[in-house]
């Protein structure tokens, strides 16, 4: 178990390390894919396996594929972004390594003192399976929150929908209710043309 | 050697620096920034996790799966902006993002 944690954990600093110091941001999203399946490993090592499925099934398979599709759909030149990158390397170590030792000391100085009275409805049962456990809570006590989250991926859906759609002008759709609308009165006109002259005045819809 | 909460939560905001040094050093990819600000959360749902197990009940793990909604749609809604963005602007740089600066 311990080298299991600990090799869970340098995977995970190191492809974490990598995502954000990709040059191509195609090789960050590889990276980051890694770093969450790592991520996986640990919540089972932490017995947490239902989520780690879940975190393997949206980000693996939604998420990710969701940022490759947007790289590669647009076209732009990373090149210059390196450059700016660069400048930006020492102050943002700075704060992190600020703001790291700052947790840290959080982390090291108030543990001790760390100490849960945890809700006897919610305590895990050591006969049933984590996934088991969760189904039997999240449909009954955290109801409310799981429906929330529900509404706020439908209304995420549309307006995503509603951001990317738009009607370019020149595209030929098909209009149902024009073309039922359509008879012989309102579509057909009979002309009788003078010889060597083109008709003029018709008007296509 | 016993791999205690202290472990968990040191790796945790381990990778929540790192995803904030992201989020300050790309300040032209938007993109990069997404994936650091995925990489916070990541940080977040172990730290979650950790504590869930250490306290022994299951309002940690249930909390973090709503987290794992809630940063689907965050990524999904800000890959959608930048895309219309990027329509307009033909730039998905953050310095150009200057229209409402007067």
């Amino acid at each position: 178990m311990v080298i299991f944690f600990y090799l869970f954990a340098t995977l995970i600093i190191i492809s974490s390390f990598l995502v954000v110091f990709s040059k191509n941001p195609v090789y960050s999203v590889l990276w980051l894919i890694f770093a969450f399946c790592n991520g996986s490993g640990l919540m089972i090592l932490l017995g947490a396996e239902f989520l780690a499925m879940m975190l393997i099934v949206i980000y693996v398979g939604a998420v990710a594929v969701l940022f490759l599709f947007v790289i590669m759909m647009l076209d732009v030149h990373f090149a210059e972004a390196i450059i700016q990158t660069k400048k930006n390397l020492l102050l943002s170590s700075i704060v992190a390594l600020i703001m790291f030792i700052d947790l840290g000391l959080i982390i090291l100085l108030g543990s001790k003192n760390i100490h849960f009275k945890p809700n006897t409805s919610l305590i895990t049962a050591a006969n049933i399976s984590n996934a088991h456990a969760i189904g039997r809570v999240l449909y009954t006590d955290f109801i409310l929150p799981f429906q929330t989250a529900g509404i706020i991926l439908f209304v995420a859906m549309i307006s995503c929908i509603t951001l990317t759609m738009r009607s370019r002008s020149g595209v030929k759709r098909q209009d149902i209710n024009m073309q039922n609308s359509k008879n012989k009165a309102n579509s057909i006109v009979m002309v009788k043309p003078a010889l060597n002259e083109g008709i003029e005045g018709i008007k296509y819809e | 050697m016993i791999i205690t909460i202290e472990h968990y939560l040191i790796l945790s905001s381990l990778i929540f620096t790192i995803g904030m040094m992201g989020l300050f050093m790309h300040r032209k990819n938007v993109i990069t920034i997404l994936m650091s600000i995925e990489l916070m959360l990541l940080a977040v749902n172990i730290n979650f996790a950790a504590f869930s197990t250490h306290a022994g009940e299951l309002s940690g793990q249930i909390f973090s799966i709503i987290n794992l909604t809630i940063a689907a749609a965050e990524t999904s809604i800000g890959l959608a902006i930048l895309l219309v963005y990027f329509r307009n602007k033909n730039s998905i740089e953050v310095s150009d993002i200057n229209q409402m600066k007067g």
